[in-house]
């Protein structure tokens, strides 16, 4: 089945980012398709390369990043709530005059047209949130 | 058509529990995960309102979340434990998927 996620929490705050992941995975294990994983709100901050976890501890962001790779997943970053959060990708960096991104590799920053995209699209749409 | 509804907030915490409870239709089903599978647990006021929302609706609690906070065999009788996999079939199984937060 067409599965979309919708992330509204940021990483290393509750537990939605972690259970987002789990079910995620899960889905992709029975061999369910996972349209778009959509952060939105302080979910965003799943999205940074900079976070330096204790190497001892789960990499959160790491984590989104080797899915999306292995499976080819779509993690699409809400861009107003990104702006505001300070998330950039190369293309935000230079269109404001900043001097740095970063944004994680797997992960790209669009609108929430996307997140509609992914309700009318996906057969299922589950939120993880606070 | 049946709801699956997700409730992960503590009902010592929030509301969440209880707009579930308060909207959930006869024949639907609730997932209790992260700090909700406190709803579940024997002797607190929620588990009372849970086991009578029992005789309308299907209760499961998510497996992992439980054993993470030691609530294990500490769970009022009939909700069922499911893993993540359980997580996608109920998501599968039901129409769609409302998230109490």
């Amino acid at each position: 089945m067409k599965l979309a996620v919708l992330v509204n929490e940021g990483p290393y705050t509750h537990q939605a980012s972690d259970s987002a992941y789990q079910f995620t995975k899960a889905a992709l294990e029975k061999g369910h398709e996972i349209f778009r994983v959509f952060f939105y709100h302080d979910g965003v901050n799943n999205g940074t390369r900079l976070t330096v976890p204790p190497q001892d501890e789960r990499n959160i962001v790491k984590r989104w990043s080797e899915l999306a790779e292995k499976h080819k997943l779509d993690l699409v970053i809400c861009i107003a709530a990104a702006q505001r959060r300070g998330l950039l990708d190369e293309g935000e960096m230079k269109r404001h005059g900043k001097d740095a991104s970063n944004i994680a590799s797997g992960f790209r920053i669009s609108g929430l047209g996307q997140l509609i995209e992914a309700g009318i699209q996906a057969e299922r749409l589950v939120t993880f949130g606070d | 058509m049946a709801l699956l509804h997700t409730v992960n907030k503590s009902p010592f915490e929030r509301n969440a529990f209880d707009a579930c409870l308060a909207n959930a239709k006869s024949g639907s089903a609730v997932l209790l995960m992260e700090d909700g599978v406190y709803a579940a647990v024997k002797g607190t006021p929620a588990a009372k309102k849970l086991g009578d929302a029992m005789k309308s609706v299907k209760v499961y609690v998510l497996g992992p979340d439980v054993d993470a906070r030691g609530m294990t065999g500490k769970l009022i009788d009939g909700v069922q434990s499911v893993d993540y996999g359980g997580f996608v079939d109920l998501v599968t199984q039901h129409n769609a998927v409302e998230s109490w937060l």
